[in-house]
């Protein structure tokens, strides 16, 4: 079991305050991702929530009861570090048996769960080595390791892939994923890219200067953002936002639409090509002198003879078009 | 998460040793402003009248202060001269590709290990001495007279010595700065253009800055006080030509027993470290926070 | 930089470096190889360098003469014991800085830092009535205590660099985990603070072991270490170059060995962290 409800908390360090009361429910099994740019407050909700941080305000409740003034350990919770935290005097099997010890575990349980846990993260043949002999990778693993021998109520990952290169990334990502569908364990999760919290979770929070912009599945943030900020932070390549006369003949302050619901062909709008970003499967163009916006960007398929300098003509696809208010609101 | 309760207890494990430093500063400073103004001889038992700033006339008049503060500053001035220079010198020879780099290295620092005692024994009878010496005897090689360095220089000679013992710390600090110096930064000026000279100067001088600060406060509060080397060698002279001011205090005190007096040349000792520390903290503070 | 350097460059660096390291190394080695000389050869003129009959008369008689075995655990009882009775009285201050900082830390770090630059002179007079009132002139207790306290600062900053430098977040891990706070210390701490521990001792050892300037003024025959031992030479015995050689040698062999193993902490201790 691992349902976590945040009820009006609230955090203060001296007197900015970080976090304004804030309420969300975590359900139990549920794979959340708080995201947002760097100092949003992510973070320090999720060590509030882990009991690093001292709440200035509200109520944690986990499977409810309350948890505001619990320590850390009888949170039922473990924490992935961004930087693993791993004990570098300790050899691989003592990481991972070390919560188990201080639980007063006895040694043959114990014994049992590190090797478990050992193998379901590919990890042993490597137990007697020291965290320093390890590859990154690794050293992610078995911190997930020392996380999941506690069989806790929930996971908490904070940036944990952010030390990886950018292959590694990918598999971790999909080895978190397989593990949460294994363990079927509650994981809250903190990054602050967007293609990470659009993969993995269930449900994403995003988060701006400790506010809470929205919250829902992927693809509801993809087709529904509440705002301007959600709108343009989830999706990549970035949404396009045209404002003045294009959008006032929408009704709306603003208008949005996605690079990938604008089609090259016969249309409204015409522009010239830019630079064009060639991945293969997919081409973006950055095309100029719209009259729209500085830039328009387009994705079209990868096959594509257009070159920088030609005018071409593009056509959104009107019911995929987003319209804003004068605060940033949706319109619906 | 720094609690009420843990901020407590920080202040309960902190609290010995600040009280035993400030006891330490405290009693005997208070000591030494008070004894700096009576009159106070150990060989003259009686009362202590108190006379004011007696005391310190007589010692700032006394011909011996003069010198001592030139000597004073003479000796801090030289060496750190020395081993600065030779510091950054022998730090970018040891900063080379070279075979032996572990046995190189544990030769230069060897003279730091060694008590200033010894040293000042061994350079003052075995090298320094104008019979047996080995300086005088290569000085016969040479056809030259030999050469009573203690007597006739003594103060570059303690000077000489000193430098000895602390160029091996400038240059094991120096040397540790420059390593940490991010190579990528070189190939970049390389690439840039610039020559050896130039890498020397713009990039890994300016990197050893904050190293050569260091140097320079550390060594500064030990020189002040040499002590031990004058003591072996010269004892101050000949006549008062390399005495001290801690050398100086140290003769009034437990030589003439004239607590008074020597109380005074305590306090202008104090004074004197002061506005050198005063200039030396603001420096090192800086860098501190860098 | 991983770049091919033409060996005869290579050649030419070593050549200078090994002669200026051997310059800078001379006067100890031309001390060791003399303790072996006898007094005539230590004189000879012109001087000799490896081709004597070795002896090793000079180190006897040094013992007979002068009980250099006694001084020699002066010295040991010393330095150890004020760095000991240092660490036990630092340990818990610097961790505490390290670990709660508050907003005063830097200051009472910077403070502590400043009583160094108090010069011992100016406390000599004080310091010596108080010995001789209390009896502690010429004890090993009494220069433990004057060691003590002149070396705290250095010890205090030295294990703060160290404490400082274990990441947080392994011990808010450790927290996690569900370790107390005894055991966070125990099992996560102090394996991780030994090494620094053991370097602010070593380094603590040769600067107590070397101290002269409170040495030669409060002790006389019965506590006196090594270093006021040797000054004794200063005069007539110093002439006598072997023996005087060999009873530097003895003075300088155990610190010159720690140094050398010591020397990377060295940096990093002396000049509190702030060169790495």
């Amino acid at each position: 079991m691992g349902r976590i409800t945040l009820d009006k908390v609230q955090k203060k360090f001296g007197e900015t305050e970080v976090i304004p009361p804030l309420d969300l429910t975590i359900e139990d099994g549920e794979f959340v991702v708080f995201v947002g740019p760097s100092g949003c407050g992510k973070s320090t909700l999720l060590r509030l929530i882990a009991g690093l941080e001292d709440v200035s305000g509200g109520e944690i409740r986990i499977d409810g009861t309350n948890a505001t003034d619990l320590p850390p350990a009888k949170r039922r919770l473990a924490m992935v570090f961004q930087s693993y935290a791993l004990y570098p005097h300790m050899t691989v099997r003592k990481n991972i048996a070390f919560p188990l010890k201080m639980a007063g575990m006895d040694e043959a349980e114990k014994t049992r769960r590190v090797e478990r846990a050992a193998s379901v993260l590919n990890l042993a043949d490597y137990l007697d080595r020291r965290p320093g002999q390890l590859s990154g990778g690794q050293r992610q693993r078995v911190a997930i390791g020392r996380a999941i021998v506690r069989e806790p109520a929930a996971f908490l990952f904070d940036e944990p892939l952010s030390n990886l290169d950018a292959a590694l990334r990918v598999g971790m990502r999909l080895e978190i994923s397989e593990l949460h569908k294994r363990l079927e364990t509650t994981m809250i999760y903190v990054t602050h890219d967007q293609v990470e919290a659009m993969t993995m979770a269930d449900k994403i929070v995003v988060l701006r200067a400790g506010h809470i912009e929205q919250v829902g599945s992927p693809l509801d943030l993809y087709r529904t953002p509440r705002n301007r900020f959600v709108a343009e932070f989830i999706g990549s390549p970035k949404m396009n936002i045209v404002d003045g006369e294009e959008a006032s003949r929408h009704d709306a302050h603003a208008i949005g639409i996605r690079p990938e619901h604008i089609d090259v062909g016969e249309g409204p709008w015409e522009g010239t090509v830019g630079v064009s970003e060639h991945l293969g499967s997919d081409t973006f163009f950055h095309v100029h002198d719209t009259g729209l916006a500085d830039v328009v960007t387009v994705r079209a398929p990868g096959e594509n003879s257009h070159r920088a300098g030609d005018r071409i003509s593009l056509s959104p696809q009107m019911d995929k078009l987003h319209r804003f208010d004068w605060e940033g609101l949706r319109i619906a | 998460m720094a609690t009420q309760h843990s901020r407590a207890a920080a202040r309960f494990m902190i609290a010995p040793s600040v009280v035993l430093l400030l006891a330490w500063m405290l009693i005997p400073l208070g000591m030494t402003i008070w004894f700096s103004l009576l009159r106070y001889n150990l060989l003259m038992p009686g009362d202590n009248p108190f006379v004011g700033f007696e005391n310190y006339s007589y010692f700032l008049t006394d011909p011996a202060f003069q010198t001592a503060i030139v000597n004073t500053l003479l000796l801090v001035g030289g060496i750190l001269l020395i081993t600065v220079c030779g510091g950054i010198g022998l730090a970018v020879l040891l900063d080379q590709p070279m075979w032996g780099t572990g046995i190189v290295r544990i030769m230069v620092i060897s003279p730091f290990f060694v008590m200033p005692t010894v040293s000042a024994l061994v350079w003052k009878n075995m090298f320094m001495n104008p019979v047996n010496g080995l300086f005088a005897y290569v000085a016969g090689v040479l056809g030259l007279p030999a050469f009573d360095f203690l007597t006739a220089a003594p103060l570059a000679s303690i000077i000489g010595i000193v430098s000895w013992q602390w160029l091996p710390f400038a240059t094991l600090i120096l040397l540790t700065a420059m390593q940490s110096l991010d190579s990528e930064q070189l190939e970049a000026a390389e690439i840039d253009g610039a020559s050896a000279w130039s890498r020397f100067y713009y990039i890994k001088l300016p990197h050893l800055a904050r190293a050569i600060t260091v140097v320079v406060l550390i060594q500064t509060i030990f020189l002040l006080s040499i002590f031990a080397e004058i003591y072996v060698t010269t004892a101050g002279g000949p006549g008062n030509a390399s005495i001290n001011l801690t050398y100086l205090v140290f003769q009034e005190s437990l030589q003439r027993y004239d607590v008074g007096t020597a109380s005074a040349g305590g306090v202008v000792a104090i004074i004197l470290a002061n506005i050198v520390a005063i200039f030396l903290m603001r420096m090192i503070g800086k860098n501190l926070d860098a | 930089m991983a770049r091919a350097v033409p060996n005869s460059v290579k050649a030419r660096n070593t050549a200078i470096a090994w002669i200026i390291a051997i310059l800078i190394f001379f006067p100890i080695l031309w001390t060791i190889l003399t303790s072996f000389k006898t007094e005539g050869a230590a004189i000879a003129d012109p001087p000799v360098f490896l081709f004597f009959d070795w002896t090793m008369e000079n180190y006897t008689t040094v013992q007979e003469r002068s009980d250099y075995f006694g001084h020699f655990m002066n010295s040991v009882i010393i330095s150890v014991g004020s760095t000991v009775l240092g660490l036990a009285i630092a340990i818990p201050a610097a961790w505490a800085m390290a670990f709660v900082p508050g907003r005063q830390t830097k200051n009472v770090l910077m403070w502590m830092l400043s009583t160094k630059m108090l010069p011992p002179v100016g406390v000599l007079v004080p310091i010596y009535l108080i010995f001789r009132d209390w009896g502690l002139l010429d004890t090993r207790v009494g220069l433990v205590i004057v060691l003590t306290l002149i070396n705290l600062p250095i010890i205090v900053w030295m294990l703060y660099t160290y404490f400082r430098e274990i990441p947080s977040d392994i011990l808010e891990a450790a927290r996690m985990d569900g370790a107390t706070l005894q055991s966070e210390v125990i099992h996560v701490l102090l394996p991780m603070a030994v090494p620094g521990i053991a370097s602010t001792l070593l380094l603590n050892i040769i600067l107590a072991w070397n101290e002269a300037f409170w040495t030669l003024n409060l002790v006389a025959a019965n506590a006196a270490p090594l270093t006021a031992f040797i000054a004794s030479y200063s005069s007539p015995e110093g002439l006598f170059y072997a023996k005087l050689s060999a009873a530097s040698t003895m003075a300088i062999a155990p610190i010159l060995i720690m140094g050398w193993f010591s020397q990377k902490q060295l940096v990093r201790g002396l000049t509190f962290g702030a060169v790495k």
